[in-house]
Formats: structure tokens, C-alpha cells, sequence
């Protein structure tokens, strides 16, 4: 049983760090976009688009 | 004139050399729009950051300053096929972001606390071999965890308990908090005298569960918020403003200032409230009083927002707050019915004004009963306390909300916007419907009524020449035909109508004596009086268009579907009678007046109230602002006035008329459904309350009682979802 005075707080400790992970992840603003985040993740960067009016002339 | 675009107004610095500009944008629904957007953007010299809130449909730009005007990205987004427009997001929808942040950081605080404690409590519960030193241990652990968890994701919680009770009154988040605190307060006690049972589990998951139903909750209600600031900010309402003697600018309605010149032109609809300085037309004011005949406008005439013009350009002169007459008795009349609205007490705090004095003497007489029957004191402390978790108002905390956010968002998909809190409660109750007419059951904008006997090809031509009018039965022709293409070498004539040369012909359109058709015109105007005329030449050939604001598509069904329900419809416009009538008729509505003004609006509906009915008004003009506060619940169209909208409870979306129906249903299921819930978490609480009165509550069951009636009350809020009409079932 000794053995969970280890454990125990080593348990807690993990949870605190997941706890840690979802603060500073809220706190960083990823769950401003939930839509876009879920498309951007699988977007393709490599399609480029015409440049705009001005340059065109 | 020189002509500007100036949107500085919104542009915010982030620095010494960045700005920074907000955008709703209208039209983005996929990863393909949003990429088209932001590589468009970023694509510009200069422009630092493009990046698109697909949730919020909002676009934020950066870029260095200097060469960039604000004016150009939206050019751009137009050139990309997306409307946009600057976005400056009003006080309220700032704060209710701050607070659902706030409520997601308590839920992470709350739920790491529930998790671990239950790893540490199911041990004790499960008893076994475990010595008493390794309860001691995990107990103190528990409280080591709790405490400060608790104490940091009850707020929400101990705050708006302690306001009610500053205000002397009583809220769900009393007796919630009281639990609260107790509850851990005897098992710290009880974790220094090495007792057997404690409660942290138990408060921290009902904190845990109260937190989640109120962040989905206010997660619905800021979405609501963030469409309907886009759709305000689509509106793209500007005004051409006097920046020099002949120089003018377009400015937001946020840049313009008492006592500047504003430039009205023919087709535009006023922006600001002011008066006439210079220049004649004729105004159509059908916005604030209802009325649809088009009212003269010269020097001095008073002008609202929401007047369109029609015919002249005009010199307006922007006045300061509420000094216009109609505009300063209409404030007058709102502010009134405002204060005499009658306090609704939102269910929930009915509930609990009941519900805690019961559940507290309850808790005491437990006390004092055990110390009678011979128990110690410290027994029957405890087992009083044991009393006030079990039936601490986890489900009745839940029982309400748990279904407004579920309402809300059905609602929100049948179009219908809700702007007060308690509105679907009130809504549940109506039993009769007072409808304006202008705006409200028509459409706001005009319409060709006989457009199905024109050949094709002339309906075509006049529409593409009416591409070049501004004015408003012009646009009518244009919209009817679906003209896309404007005619070359169009002419205006003011105050009678535009011409072209068309494969040698001469195309005229405009007034019936621009065009030779007064005959014509004449036939029309005498079967139908009510309807607006515009005449169209080829060569020597006319046809005559006869023009009117149109029922709502499906006005006539939607009436039916209320009356079936049992729901009075009574119409009251500010229109003319033979116009009233006619839209009466055309619904089937026995009770309607005409000609009425605001004040008579309100003496009509305070009469309805003292007969007893529960009185909803749906109106959009100015002038139904104060009913719309007098009635007990009230809605309007999206189109409708500031002012309108400010006061409405309800806000609907769309062409046609059906929200309102969709509004009453799922009010009524609603209603419905929480009183269910309540009756659920009040038939578990006579259940449980027994079992802890006999001492008999020990964590585990606690805990039990609490997660499953709960989830019962959530998933039986789930059934608001879907309301039965007529058989077929709204989506």
C-alpha cells in the first residue's frame, strides 16, 4: 500500500498538468474558431490565387 | 462632388505601425471560402494578417500603415465575391465572450477536480481492506484538491447568490451555494476527526454539472449575439456626409455627429434622424408610422431613420437626440411603457423562492428532531447537513436552463433570435397576436403585382432600364425582372423617369405621362387604389406595372396555423383604412383597426391586458416601439427599425412569416418540458430526502442521486427540440 503515496500524488500531478494544457490552450484563443480549426487543418497551402486589382494593372 | 469612402472610424492600432480592422463577412461557410479570403488579403502589399473566424463569420485584418485604406478590403472581398462590412462589436457581445471564457475556465477547474476526486473516492467507497490511515490520506488529498477548485469554479455561483441576496431576494444559486459551502465545510471537519464519510466528491460534481449546463447555455446565447451583430453590421448603413462646401464623404452612422449635413439622395434610405435643410421630395415614411402614402418633404420637414427617399436629392441636417416631435413622443411613450411593464418572475426564481425555505427548515427540523430522539449533537449536525446535499438543486439547477439553451438553439434554426433571456418563458403564455401590418406582414420592399401578363422580352428591357432609377417602384421593375444587365446611354429626367435608345427605339420608364400611358395607368389605379404605378414606352407601344408592397408568402397559412391553436390575431396599422382592410381580408382577420397611433397602440393593448389576455405584439416600425414594450411579449422582423428591434424580445429572420409560428410552438414545448423537469427533480428530491432524514446518506448514494437525476432532467431537455405541427415536425 506504501506504495500510493507515490502514485496517488503522482496521478494528481498528471491531472494537474492536463488541467495546466487546457487553461493555457483557452487562454491562447484556440477555441475562438472551432469551425475554421477543424478545415484548416486539412487545407492545402499550395493553391495560389491571382494577385490583387492594383498589381494587376 | 468629390466623393470618399472613410472608415477610420473602425480602424483600431495595435501599435506604433499596425492597424487593425474587424469585418463580418456574408457567404462564408467553407475551408474553400476561407482560404480564397485570406490569401486575397495577405496577398496586398502591406497587410500583415488575414484571418478568418469561421464560427463567427468575422474577418481581422492587419496591416502597416500608411498606404492601405480601409476602403480597399472590402473592394477586395467584393472583387472575391464576399459582401463585408467594418464590424465594431457593441458592449454587450464583448462582455458575454469575457463571461463564457470565464464559465469554460471554471468547467477545466471544476471537471480536473470531479476526475481526480473520484479516483480517490471510489477506493473509500468501496471499502475493503482499506486501513484507516489511507482513508484519513485520501480524504485529506480529496480536500487538498476540492477546496481550492471549489472555491475558484464556484464563483459564478457565490456570486450571483450573494447578489440576490444583497437585493434581498432569493435565487437557484442560493441554496446552491449554501449546500455548497456545507458540504465542505463539515467534510473538512469531518476529515479532522477522521470520520468515516465526507462529501467533496459530491459538491465539486455539482458544481461540475451546474457549470456545464450554464456554459452551454451562455455559448448558445452569445452565438445568437454574434449573428445578429453581423446582420446589423451587413446592413452597411452609412451616410454620405459633408466633409467640405462640395466635398463629401461616406461615413458610418457611428462617425456622424448632431448638427453635420448629411446628402439624401433619391432610392437611399435615411440613416440618421434630422431635418430637411435643403431641397424638395417626397419621403416615404411607411417605416415609423406605418403609413404607405408618400408624404412631401421640403425645407424643415422632419426626417427618421428608416425614411426612404423617394424623388428629390435632400439636405439633411443631423439632429441631436430625441429632438425631432414624433421622435421625442415615441421616446416619451416607450420610456413609459417600459417602466410600467409588469416584472415577469422567471420561473426558475419562482421555483426556488419556494423551494428553499422548504428544503432549509427541512434540514433544520432534521437537526432538532435526531437531537430529540437522542443523538449527539455532532450526529445530528451531520445528518442535517446530509439533508441540504441530497437535495442540494443539482437537477432544478439544471432543469431550466438545460432546456432554454435547447429551445434557444431550435429557435435559432427556425430563424427566430432571442434578445431577452426570459422571453421564451413569456412567450409560452400568449394567447393573443397583435400584428402591425407595414414591414410586418408585408414584406418591406415592393413588388410588381401583375408582372405574369407582360411578354418576356418587354419585361426584360424595362427592367434593365429600371437598373438606372433609384427609385424605389423603378427597383421594384428591376428586381421583378431579374435584370442583371444595365441598358447603355440611360438619361434621367427628375421626378418623371429615366429613357434610352434601343436598336433605334425609344425606351422610356417612368411616370404614366412620361410615357403616354395615363389611360393605361388610369384602368389599374381605378380597380385597385392601393397600388403604386410605373409605365414603360417602346416606341409607341406601353405597358403599365402596378407595384405594391406584397403579403408575406406565407402570411395567410401562418394566421390559420395560430388561429388553430387557439391564439387570437388582431391587426393594428397606422396605414389607411382601404389599405388596411384589403390586407385584412386577404388574411381572414375579423379584428383589425387602421389609422391608429402609437398611443392608441398601447391603450388597445393595455385593454387586452386588463381583459386578461396575454398580449404579443410583432411590429417593426418606430412607431410600434412603445407596444412592442407595452405588450407582455413582443417581436419583430430583422428588418425593422433600431429602435424596433432594441425593444423586441424576439428578433425573426427571413421572407416569411412563419418564425412567429415556430416562436410559439417551441415556447409552448419548452414550457413544457421544464415544467416536467421540475416535477422530475422535485419527485427525486421527495425520494432521497427521506433516506438522508433516516442518516442513511452516505457518499456513494449521494453521489449517485445526484449524477443520475441530472442526466435524466438533461436528456429530458433534449425532447425541446422537435415540436409537432399539424403532424409534420419542424426541422
Amino acid at each position: 500500500m506504501e506504495v500510493m503515496v507515490i502514485l496517488v500524488p503522482l496521478a494528481l500531478a498528471l491531472g494537474l498538468l492536463g488541467l495546466g494544457a487546457f487553461l493555457w490552450s483557452l487562454k491562447s484563443g484556440q477555441y475562438e474558431d472551432l469551425d475554421g480549426a477543424a478545415w484548416r487543418a486539412i487545407s492545402d497551402d499550395d493553391q495560389p490565387l491571382p494577385p490583387p486589382a492594383q498589381e494587376r494593372g | 462632388m468629390l466623393m470618399t469612402r472613410d472608415f477610420s472610424h473602425y480602424v483600431k492600432d495595435v501599435d506604433q505601425q499596425v492597424a487593425h480592422l474587424d469585418l463580418a463577412v456574408e457567404g462564408v461557410t467553407c475551408a474553400g471560402c476561407m482560404a480564397k479570403i485570406e490569401r486575397g488579403l495577405s496577398a496586398i502589399p502591406d497587410v500583415t494578417l488575414a484571418r478568418v473566424n469561421l464560427t463567427d463569420r468575422r474577418l481581422a485584418v492587419e496591416w502597416k500603415k500608411g498606404a492601405l485604406e480601409p476602403a480597399l478590403f472590402i473592394d477586395r472581398l467584393a472583387e472575391l465575391g464576399y459582401k463585408a462590412y467594418p464590424y465594431e462589436p457593441v458592449r454587450a457581445e464583448v462582455e458575454e465572450s469575457e463571461r463564457s471564457k470565464f464559465l469554460l475556465r471554471c468547467l477545466g477547474v471544476a471537471a480536473f477536480a470531479t476526475m481526480n476526486v473520484m479516483m480517490l473516492s471510489v477506493p473509500v467507497w468501496y471499502g475493503g481492506d482499506l486501513s484507516s490511515e489511507a482513508r484519513d490520506f485520501f480524504h485529506w488529498l480529496s480536500a487538498l484538491v476540492v477546496l481550492p477548485c471549489a472555491a475558484y469554479a464556484g464563483q459564478p455561483f457565490f456570486q450571483s447568490a450573494w447578489r440576490a441576496l444583497s437585493a434581498k431576494s432569493v435565487n437557484m444559486d442560493v441554496p446552491i451555494s449554501i449546500g455548497v459551502v456545507l458540504a465542505l465545510g463539515m467534510s473538512l471537519v469531518e476529515t479532522i476527526n477522521h470520520a468515516e464519510h465526507t462529501y467533496f466528491d459530491a459538491a465539486i460534481m455539482l458544481i461540475t454539472f451546474l457549470l456545464a449546463g450554464r456554459f452551454l447555455d451562455q455559448k448558445m446565447r452569445q452565438r445568437t449575439r454574434a449573428v445578429a451583430g453581423n446582420l446589423a453590421a451587413l446592413k452597411a448603413e452609412t451616410a454620405t456626409k459633408f466633409v467640405g462646401p462640395d466635398e463629401i464623404s461616406e461615413v458610418p452612422i457611428a462617425a456622424v455627429r448632431a448638427g453635420d449635413i448629411v446628402l439624401l439622395r433619391p432610392g437611399e434610405r435615411c440613416a440618421v434622424d434630422g431635418s430637411v435643410v435643403e431641397g424638395r421630395s417626397e419621403i416615404d415614411q411607411s417605416l415609423i408610422t406605418g403609413e404607405t402614402l408618400y408624404v412631401k418633404a421640403e425645407r424643415g420637414t422632419q426626417v427618421y431613420a428608416g425614411t426612404l427617399n423617394i424623388s428629390g436629392t435632400l439636405r439633411v441636417r443631423v439632429a441631436a437626440a430625441a429632438e425631432g416631435t414624433l421622435l421625442s413622443e415615441i421616446t416619451r411613450l416607450l420610456d413609459h411603457a417600459l417602466q410600467a411593464r409588469s416584472r415577469y418572475v422567471r420561473l426558475a426564481d419562482r421555483a426556488s423562492q419556494l423551494y428553499a425555505p422548504v428544503v432549509h427548515a427541512t434540514a433544520l427540523l432534521t437537526v432538532i428532531g435526531w437531537v430529540l430522539a437522542g443523538a449527539s449533537w455532532h450526529d445530528a449536525v451531520v445528518t442535517g447537513i446530509a439533508v441540504l446535499i441530497i437535495t442540494c438543486p443539482c437537477a432544478l439547477g439544471l432543469a431550466i436552463p438545460a432546456v432554454q439553451t435547447v429551445a434557444s438553439g431550435a429557435m435559432f434554426r427556425a430563424g427566430v433570435l432571442l434578445n431577452a433571456g426570459d422571453a421564451i418563458e413569456r412567450a409560452a403564455a400568449v394567447d393573443t397576436i397583435v400584428f402591425d401590418k407595414t414591414g410586418t406582414l408585408t414584406l418591406p420592399e415592393l413588388d410588381v403585382v401583375n408582372g405574369a401578363g407582360v411578354p418576356d422580352e418587354i419585361f426584360q428591357l424595362a427592367g434593365r432600364l429600371a437598373l438606372a432609377s433609384h427609385h424605389p417602384v423603378a427597383a421594384a421593375v428591376a428586381r421583378a425582372a431579374q435584370a442583371k444587365a444595365p441598358l447603355p446611354g440611360v438619361t434621367e429626367e427628375p421626378g418623371r423617369g429615366v429613357r434610352a435608345t434601343f436598336n433605334g427605339e425609344e425606351l422610356r420608364l417612368g411616370s404614366p405621362a412620361f410615357c403616354g400611358a395615363d389611360a393605361e395607368a388610369n384602368a389599374i389605379l381605378s380597380e385597385d387604389p392601393e397600388v403604386s404605378v410605373v409605365a414603360f414606352s417602346r416606341g409607341d407601344r406601353h405597358t403599365v406595372f402596378a407595384v405594391r408592397q406584397l403579403l408575406r408568402p406565407d402570411a395567410a397559412k401562418t394566421i390559420d396555423a395560430l388561429t388553430n391553436r387557439g391564439i387570437a390575431v388582431e391587426l393594428l396599422s397606422g396605414d389607411r383604412e382601404p389599405a388596411v382592410r384589403h390586407a385584412a381580408a386577404a388574411l381572414g382577420v375579423g379584428a383589425w383597426r387602421a389609422g391608429v397611433t402609437p398611443a392608441e397602440k398601447i391603450a388597445h393593448i393595455e385593454a387586452l391586458k386588463a381583459q386578461g389576455r396575454v398580449v404579443m405584439m410583432v411590429g417593426d416600425g418606430m412607431n410600434d416601439a412603445p407596444s412592442l414594450a407595452a405588450a407582455h411579449v413582443s417581436m419583430s422582423p430583422i428588418s425593422a427599425t433600431h429602435l424596433s428591434q432594441a425593444t423586441a424580445d424576439l428578433v425573426f429572420l427571413g421572407k416569411e412569416l412563419a418564425p412567429v409560428l415556430a416562436a410559439v410552438d417551441y415556447s409552448r414545448k419548452a414550457m413544457a418540458v421544464m415544467r416536467e423537469n421540475l416535477t422530475l427533480a422535485i419527485g427525486y428530491n421527495v425520494l432521497a430526502v427521506p433516506i438522508a432524514i433516516a442518516g442513511l446518506a452516505t457518499p456513494l448514494i449521494a453521489a449517485l442521486a445526484m449524477s443520475g437525476s441530472s442526466i435524466l432532467v438533461m436528456l429530458n431537455a433534449m425532447r425541446a427540440r422537435r415540436v409537432r405541427l399539424g403532424g409534420a415536425s419542424w426541422k
